[in-house]
């Protein structure tokens, strides 16, 4: 089935990126990046309509050999996980542009233009690919263009920032390339043959400390792409000194690229060890939403603040992974997409600001709700989209993770639940003391509202916001069947924990073959396919386990009787 | 009887023009246009309300309308839909929040006329609408929380409506960080519902569905999902522990002060516990902690309410007292008495803030009661309104609060919460007593206005004084649709909840009439009182607040609870965040091991100095190469 449409959604933007450095007239350079930007756009929209939401497989799948002497494949494909983030990325990839255009760059737009267009390939590339490989190449391939649009067009401490971002995610994807030639060496051990193809290592047997020592590797590269706390100090810097549209891609998707990472590789690769490592993960997931909502609070520079709350919200995402719940990775991916949307419009926001001010000190400000009212209004529901107002997207993404983490664990869930409290102190504070109060600085008196083009920039991301609010089903529906797809290993992973500690009747009902079926029931319950019954049977053995192992032993033991 | 009623969508769409309008078209068309389109669309809403309420009169007891909008959220089994219902319950809430919410929008024509931003206020007001009838029309709890945070959403932007005052400002976010809190324990409630439920195979949050499976609660996980859910009550409902964000919330314009923080907003928590009467009947502890807050929480602000000098402070002090009675009758069981005195005290009590605005608008501005005084002859429609409104409150028949703060003691005392009893009882004569105290220094005595302001002080033009009359009406005669049983037409407002909430039946044998009496007498005693110390005697406060001046403070700081807050919640979190958080661990700890590496590491490097370049673009690409080789190596190795 090999269409050609995500290698076409992959490489025009870097033909677009050709094309605009042969572009003379600046005009021509924004036109043309601007432009070449829409079609992935418009791809990505094809393949959301086009997607199968009853199917957890790969879809568009283009699967061709490489370097068949390494088992290397150029092997693309898109499932429910990827799916959304590909068109995030395409969205505010377009949205950058359009907002830099505008006057934000002034200095070498062409080169602007150019490493933004490569940077959309790295990206995307990295999402489709199946082969672990070509997912390398692209994680690299993403790094290069964001340092150099932070370490050129940034601002202050500008070359500080770029370092220090490259060094961080430089020193995990290190070690990730380490994990993979191994866990490939393994599969060749094991399989005969040498192949980076994903599906395939899923399936590599690996003793319990080999499995502990990769997904020490893989998990370490992704936390610090997050970032999980305590990992996260290079994401100030860099987000501070970046130009507006860097800290948009930088927040909006290369952070996902982290969390992306453990739900495609970290977690699937290795669940048993995931599933030991949950009690770590959501400490730091806990510690991250209030660690960042506080220091946040705190912060003096409206970039820094943003900046830091995206720890706060990434820990929500981190939590809901690891909460290893149907809800709460759907939720977990929603809050992917929310933030790269309400944190996205965030940074276009201050960068407004700072392109009318050339400040982003808070303290710079005040009143100013009176002066520019268009830009107070469109600030106020991206901040309540931030907050988690229900009827906005950030709400249906909280309350998702929220419910998955209470089904693992209630008093985690109580501490998170802080965090919906810290979001709102510390963004209305930010709110009142930017807009609300008299006008303190005479100069703030005058600046300009809102142009047109900068409000072409919002009021998509603000649809996104009330149409992800209100209606999240055409979203979570196609990606359900891979979220439940994921999990699986996991399921089977807790099984057979619970084997080794003690033989319940669960298990045992487990070791009568029902093993594979029962997993496809659970793939296919959802799309009302298959054996609904089974997988429903499952689903509740298995979230009864969680609350009280014996009543969902009975329970299992009724179904079971009964069919 | 469930039948699917389509006109539901309407009632909330209506609202939505109005929003939508007001938002876009507003500032543009101009005030004749905002002031027809911003009350029009409630007005419609009212009448779209008296049509459903009509169809569930004309139904069979216990009937409901269903209105399904589409699916919201589902995330792995569980399922909530947009889906709207009415049933009794949800009727009288829709017939308080469109029918008092219409009148106070039209009042808000005459206010607002000389505010600039009068579109923006309409805006704000037809949101809150919105808000509120989708949290009183939602079929789940799920929805009920939409429009839960959006009425808190409003009330924020409008504390804050005038925004250019930092303290406007900062009780705007006081009010929603509060709201917040109870918010936080309200998502848990639900969490724990959907736990309880799903353990058992149910994934829902529908109002019905949890009816249908209470068996799968037991006593503790209803104890706690009660609790949980009522910790969001104490925010939204401004009760002890939360309830220091309303009398701040006064700042804003008071149609706002009258329809939100008097009439519907706040007595939310109240219809929450109402519409959940089946789970919290299932936690009888649950219940108990809500009637003891509710009772407690009526006398304490009861007593501030007595020293306050600003006259819509003591209406604010005055609806957390009268929400604790509603907590009151709930927590007793009693939950028609609860949302029958939700009704009454929408029409008293939003009539007392639009009288209270109509004063202030008429004195150009002016709060503070030591600074009015004689304003009868000047403001009539006003001050009888008023005088209607404070007897309703201060529970004097036929008016209508005598009937609902009757049913609800009767409640706790039937229940067998004597000791609530008497705390509501006293209370009741609290309330007397600082209602007279406001109309008495408002109205009645010598003018203590500045003169400048009395010269322009003036009667509210009709579109202000209609509203009051016809709520006057309402507060005068609302109570009689339930009267005691036994007494004409009886009890007709329980009944018709019955239904939806149950009927209370006392535990403790009651002894009637007596127990009205008790309470009357001590309203009556506490009206004198007024009398005596504010016509009679006009200098007797003054030398009772220099005697007992230790708990006149006291009263005057308001606990010092506000104080108290700061310093045990605000200051530390600030302190703990910027010192310790920020500066410490962040900058110092993480920050200084990742740059002590760093610079551990430039100084070995510096002998590898030359070959660095400065040049980017060749760090970049030797790195690619460096890359490449490894792998190069690595699967040649393997090629072995």
């Amino acid at each position: 089935m090999g269409s050609g449409i995500l290698t076409a959604t992959i490489f025009v933007p870097l033909l677009g990126a050709a094309f605009v450095m042969i572009q003379r007239d600046e005009r021509a350079v924004w036109n043309s990046a601007f432009i070449f930007s829409l079609v992935p756009l418009a791809l990505s929209f094809y393949l959301f309509a086009a997607f199968n939401p009853h199917s957890a497989d790969y879809q568009f799948v283009e699967q061709y050999q490489w370097i068949p002497q390494f088992g290397i494949s150029y092997h693309l494909g898109v499932d429910g996980i990827s799916l959304l983030l590909v068109l995030l990325t395409t969205i505010l990839i377009t949205l950058s542009l359009l907002y830099s255009g505008g006057g934000d760059i002034s200095e070498r737009p062409r080169e602007f233009c150019f490493f933004m267009l490569v940077l959309e390939t790295g990206l995307l590339g990295t999402l489709l690919s199946i082969d672990v490989f070509l997912f390398y190449v692209f994680w690299e391939v993403m790094l290069i263009p964001m340092y150099f649009l932070i370490g050129i067009w940034g601002h202050g401490r500008k070359v500080y920032a770029a370092i220090k971002f490259v060094l961080f995610t430089m020193v995990g994807s290190l070690l990730m390339l380490a994990a993979i030639i191994y866990l490939v060496l393994q599969a060749q051990h094991h399989f005969g043959r040498l192949s980076f193809d994903l599906p395939l290592l899923y399936q590599v047997p690996l003793t319990q400390t080999q499995g502990e020592w990769l997904f020490a590797a893989f998990a370490l590269a992704f936390a610090i792409k997050v970032p999980i706390f305590p990992l996260h100090t290079w994401l100030p810097d860099a987000h501070t000194e970046a130009p507006t549209a860097g800290s948009v891609i930088l927040a909006g998707v290369m952070l996902k690229m982290g969390t992306y990472g453990f739900l495609r590789f970290a977690i699937p690769l290795f669940p048993a060890v995931a599933l030991e490592a949950v009690p770590v993960f959501l400490a730091l997931a806990i510690v991250g939403i209030i660690y960042g909502a506080l220091v946040a609070m705190v912060q003096p520079d409206l970039k820094r603040l943003v900046a830091y709350s995206s720890v706060s919200h990434l820990g929500f995402v981190i939590l809901g992974i690891f909460a290893l719940d149907p809800a709460g990775v759907e939720g977990a991916i929603y809050q992917m997409l929310n933030h790269g949307i309400s944190t996205g419009a965030l940074f276009l926001l201050v960068g407004m600001l700072y392109m009318r001010r050339h400040t982003r000190e808070i303290s710079e400000f005040g009143g100013l709700w009176k002066s520019v009212p268009i830009y107070a209004g469109v600030f106020m529901v991206v901040m309540l989209s931030s907050v988690g107002l229900p009827g906005l997207n950030g709400f249906v993404g909280e309350f998702l993770i929220l419910l998955g983490t209470y089904l693992h664990s209630w008093l985690a869930a109580v501490f998170a639940v802080t965090g919906v409290i810290l979001g709102a102190l510390y963004l209305l504070w930010t709110y009142e003391r930017v807009m609300f109060g008299p006008i303190t600085h005479a100069v703030n008196e005058t600046i300009a509202d809102l142009s047109g083009r900068e409000i072409a920039v919002m009021v998509p991301l603000i649809a996104l916001m009330l149409f992800m609010g209100l209606y999240p089903k055409p979203l979570i529906d196609r990606m359900a069947p891979s979220v439940e797809k994921m999990l699986v290993p996991i399921r089977v992973a807790e099984l057979q924990r619970d084997q080794q500690h003690h033989s319940s009747a669960l298990a045992r009902l487990f070791d009568l073959d029902n093993q594979s079926s029962l997993s496809r029931g659970l793939l296919r319950g959802r799309a009302g396919e298959g054996v609904p019954e089974a997988s429903s049977g499952v689903r509740e053995v298995l979230n009864d386990r969680v609350l009280d192992e014996r009543a969902g032993e009975r329970l299992a033991i009724q179904k079971m009787a009964a069919k | 009887m469930t039948v699917e009623f389509g006109a539901l969508g309407l009632i909330l769409l209506f609202p939505l023009i109005g929003v939508l309008f007001n938002l876009f078209l507003g500032a543009r068309l101009g005030r004749r246009w905002v002031n027809i389109v911003g009350p029009g669309v409630i007005f419609i809403a009212f009448a779209l309300g008296i049509w459903a309420f009509a169809k569930i009169l004309s139904m069979p007891a216990g009937s409901e309308l269903h209105y399904k909008l589409w699916d919201w959220i589902e995330g792995g089994s569980f399922h909530v839909e947009f889906g709207l219902r009415i049933d009794a319950l949800s009727a009288v809430m829709v017939l308080i929040v469109t029918g008092i919410g219409a009148f106070i929008h039209l009042y808000s024509d005459g206010y607002m006329a000389h505010d600039a931003d009068y579109a923006r206020f309409f805006t704000y007001m037809n949101l809150f609408a919105l808000a509120m009838l989708i949290l009183v029309l939602a079929d789940n709890l799920l929805m009920m929380f939409v429009g839960w945070e959006g009425v808190g959403l409003c009330s924020y932007l409008l504390i804050a409506f005038w925004y250019s005052n930092p303290e406007f400002a900062y009780n705007g976010r006081k009010a929603f960080i509060a709201n917040r809190v109870g918010d936080a324990g309200f998502i848990l409630g639900m969490l724990t519902i959907i736990a309880v439920l799903g353990h058992g195979g149910v994934w829902s949050l529908d109002f019905g569905t949890i009816h249908r499976h209470l068996g799968l609660f037991t006593t503790t996980t209803a104890t706690v999902a009660c609790l949980l859910l009522f910790l969001g009550a104490t925010g939204k409902s401004a009760q002890i522990p939360l309830y220091v964000w309303l009398p701040d919330a006064m700042v804003g314009p008071t149609p706002v002060s009258a329809l939100i923080h008097a009439a519907t907003m706040v007595t939310a928590g109240v219809y929450m516990v109402a519409r959940l009467n089946f789970l919290y009947m299932l936690a009888p502890s649950a219940m108990m902690v809500v009637a003891t807050i509710g009772a407690v929480t009526a006398l304490f602000a009861g007593t501030i309410a007595i020293v306050q000098s600003d006259i819509k402070k003591v209406l604010a002090y005055s609806t957390i007292s009268q929400l604790g009675y509603m907590f009151l009758g709930v927590g007793s069981g009693a939950f028609a008495a609860g949302i029958f005195h939700v009704m009454t005290h929408a029409f008293f009590k939003g009539l007392l803030f639009l009288c209270a605005g109509s004063v202030i608008h008429g004195l150009g501005g002016e709060q503070d009661m030591t600074r009015m005084g004689g304003l009868r002859k000047v403001m009539p429609i006003t001050f009888w309104t008023m005088l209607i409104a404070t007897i309703a409150i201060s529970a004097i028949p036929p008016f209508s609060g005598f009937f609902s703060k009757d049913m609800i003691l009767a409640g706790a005392y039937g229940s067998g919460h004597f000791g609530l009893w008497i705390i509501g009882v006293i209370t009741a004569g609290i309330t007397g007593f600082y209602m007279f105290r406001l109309l008495f220094l408002t109205f009645f005595g010598e003018s203590r206005v500045d003169p400048e302001r009395l010269h322009h002080a003036h009667e509210s033009p009709p579109v202000m004084t209609i509203p009051l009359i016809v709520l006057a009406i309402a507060a005068a005669i609302g109570g009689w649709v339930g009267l005691p049983d036994g007494f004409l037409w009886g009890d007709l407002f329980s009944r018709f909840l019955a239904p939806t909430v149950g009927t209370f039946t006392p535990t403790v044998a009651t002894p009637g009439v007596l127990l009205s009496v008790i309470a009357l007498a001590i309203s009556i005693v506490g009206i004198i009182i007024a009398w005596v110390l504010y016509i009679w005697m006009p200098g007797l406060p003054y030398l009772i607040a220099w005697r007992a001046k230790a708990l006149y403070t006291l009263l005057l700081q308001k606990y010092y609870i506000d104080q108290f807050y700061n310093l045990i919640v605000t200051r530390p979190l600030f302190f703990v965040s910027n010192w310790i958080l920020h500066r410490g661990v962040d900058r110092f700890a993480i920050d200084g091991t990742v740059n002590g590496t760093g610079i551990a590491l430039e100084t070995s490097g510096a002998i590898a100095r030359r070959s660095e370049t400065g040049n980017i673009q060749h760090y970049a690409f030797i790195y690619l190469l460096g890359v490449i080789g490894i792998v190069a190596y690595y699967l040649f190795l393997v090629m072995r």
